[in-house]
């Protein structure tokens, strides 16, 4: 029984990145109907550059801001440059415009920072490992877990209580009224953007000391994030959250009790069809009625 | 009236102007087929295993341009059925001893079925699932051809070893030369179903549903199965090329079969035309003799230039090569625009 306890708050401490990244992938989402491909591959290009900073001496949490705010930046830069322009075009280019991204990003972070599988400093341990709530997870991941909890509950706080969150939900919701009010659409979406690719640094950064850093770091984990975030509903943000700490959960548990940790991956796969089959809009999904 | 008469006609040809092109493109088939015939004497070695590879990954991307191109439902998995394709032909040949040939269409089978199998959950949303589940597939796929208990058949980690198929009835030529021909028949047999599939009733079902499925389903188009159909069907063709690109490369791994793979197919389809079958040649090409180029541009970061060249083709030639081909091909004539493929840029906001 400890086993199963153990496995679902470690599942849970995952689940908490999952959440973070499946939480990016719905808020661009939400504003372009868009699935950002990239998202896994831009986070393990700002975990490179926290672990660069780390490298040249600064310490852990300047890196982290300093990784998280540059993040914010390239997402803003993708944005105004070519996802704009791509607003109304066809899925096809949207969708290649994305793998193209992943490749560039993908072939950038090998490039720079090399193809060598890298330890991850950890912030929340000093070397003698002291197990935390009774031996149930590691120092890392209570601390993960954290700062990802923190960092959604201020995402909603963001979206609920400031003008600027209700200007990008209103963007969201109806492009063409929130203009005719005065609200600068494209603006909206840039930001929407670089809180996502900063979103996505986060879930990297804190991802990092678990899985060991590597270009192809972000390839399984932001299986996990889809997962989530059609679990949850891909056009609710909420779902999505709740939808990555299930996922975390499903996998934990089956990685341990039922197909081992060599198909851990298939957990993921076999959640998305699971989902599109017997639940297409989600657990928490709206269906909507398009009219014809 | 709810049809569009204008989008659906424009899937029809115009019958006069068809016999002229028509007979244009088979003397022009023609001449492509001789050379591809006279190629066999001309390289040898290394140069001839990439034009048979050139041929695979025409195959592998024909299947891809069908559900992609002409159904208009984004496959990024499509190196799944190829691995599988492959695997099927290297299982059947190591462990049941038969012979190369007689693995293609078993391979083909496999792939339609497991094709339908995957398209049925997803293509019944549309739009972007069916792009996160092959996705999906294509990112765990290596991870499932490792599994220890698939171990006996699959070889796990270390893959499939083959032996390389020599030329039959004592024909003078080199097992090289053969693999070229092998493929080459088979991708024009692939070629002229794919065409022939396309250019019919089924073909204009799949544009139509590609372009207006609104109005294909008012038409009496069953959406859900003809799109699942055209993934099956598509499948099988990229099984096919995977059973001889294992034949060809005479191995078969879990690492060889990466998510890169269908990247690559997705890549080649974008450059070499999107809806042109013609295009899937252009692609393929593009594909193998890439790299050689992409090292030359940048030793650190050849895929970079691969994403570059991708987000360049969709932003200023959406049509890629074939669509540029033709549009030229078009102007030397006089005629009206070209018209065939995805409108794939919108107007501005």
């Amino acid at each position: 029984m400890s086993g199963v306890l153990h496995q679902v708050l470690s599942g849970l401490a995952t689940g908490s990145i999952y959440a973070s990244l499946a939480l990016a992938l719905v808020m661009i989402y939400k504003t372009t109907h868009h699935v950002n491909f990239a998202q896994g591959e831009m986070a393990t290009f700002s975990t490179f550059i926290a672990w660069s900073l780390i490298e040249a001496g600064f310490s852990y949490w300047v890196a982290f801001l300093l990784a998280v705010a540059v993040s914010f930046v390239i997402g803003l830069a993708i944005q105004a440059l070519l996802m704009r322009r791509l607003a109304n075009a066809h899925v096809l280019s949207a969708v290649g415009v994305f793998i193209g991204l992943l490749l560039i990003f993908n072939s950038i972070s090998g490039w720079i920072f090399g193809y060598t599988v890298k330890a991850f400093p950890s912030p929340f341990e000093s070397g003698n490992e002291k197990p935390v709530l009774g031996g149930y997870l590691s120092a890392h991941e209570l601390g993960a877990s954290l700062v990802t909890l923190a960092v959604l509950l201020a995402v909603y706080a963001f979206f609920r209580f400031t003008t600027l969150g209700l200007a990008m939900r209103a963007v969201a919701f109806n492009p063409q009224s929130s203009r005719l009010v005065g609200i600068r659409v494209d603006r909206m979406l840039a930001l929407g953007w670089g809180l996502a690719a900063a979103l996505g640094a986060i879930a990297g950064i804190m991802i990092a000391p678990i899985v060991f850093l590597d270009p192809n770091m972000m390839a399984g984990i932001l299986l996990y994030a889809f997962a989530g975030a059609l679990l949850g509903g891909i056009d609710n943000a909420a779902g999505a959250v709740a939808g990555g700490f299930a996922v975390g959960v499903i996998e934990a548990l089956g990685g341990a009790y039922v197909v081992g940790t060599e198909l851990k991956l298939t957990i993921a796969l076999l959640s998305i069809v699971a989902v599109l089959i017997f639940k297409p809009n989600g657990v928490f999904g709206r269906h909507v009625v398009s009219r014809v | 009236m709810i049809t569009k008469p204008g989008l659906l006609a424009q899937t029809a040809r115009i019958p006069e102007r068809n016999a002229i092109v028509w007979r244009g493109a088979i003397v022009f088939k023609l001449i492509g087929l001789a050379a591809a015939i006279a190629a066999t004497f001309v390289f040898s070695g290394y140069h001839l295993f990439q034009l048979t590879m050139v041929i695979i990954y025409a195959i592998a991307i024909l299947g891809l341009n069908i559900v992609t191109g002409y159904s208009g439902q984004i496959s990024l998995g499509h190196g799944a059925f190829y691995a599988i394709g492959a695997y099927v032909s290297a299982i059947l040949m190591t462990q049941y001893n038969l012979p190369y040939w007689a693995t293609l269409p078993a391979a083909a089978l496999v792939c339609a079925i497991v094709g339908f199998a995957i398209g049925l959950p997803a293509l019944r949303l549309g739009g972007l699932y069916l792009a996160l589940t092959t996705f999906a597939l294509a990112i765990t796929l290596p991870q499932i051809l490792k599994y220890r208990a698939f171990e006996d058949w699959t070889g796990g980690v270390q893959g499939i070893v083959l032996a390389k198929p020599d030329a039959p009835f004592g024909l003078p030529l080199s097992a090289d030369q053969w693999l070229y021909l092998f493929s080459l028949a088979v991708g024009v047999v692939a070629f002229v179903l794919a065409r022939n599939l396309l250019a019919g009733r089924i073909g204009r079902a799949m544009r139509a549903v590609r372009d207006h499925p609104i109005a294909a389903e008012a038409m009496g188009v069953h959406l859900a199965l003809l799109k699942t159909k055209t993934f099956a069907v598509s499948a099988l063709f990229t099984g096919v090329a995977g059973a001889l690109g294992a034949i060809a490369v005479q191995y078969v791994a879990p690492d060889s079969f990466s998510v890169f793979l269908s990247i690559v197919l997705f890549v080649g389809l974008v450059v070499g035309g999107v809806a042109s079958v013609a295009g899937a040649v252009f692609g393929a090409a593009f594909v193998v003799y890439m790299p050689n180029v992409a090292e030359k541009i940048s030793k650190a970061a050849p895929d970079a230039i691969y994403g570059i060249i991708l987000i360049a083709i969709l932003f200023f030639a959406p049509s890629g090569v074939a669509g540029a081909l033709a549009r030229i091909a078009e102007r030397v004539r006089g005629k009206d625009r070209f018209k065939d493929g995805i409108p794939l840029q919108g107007g501005t906001r």
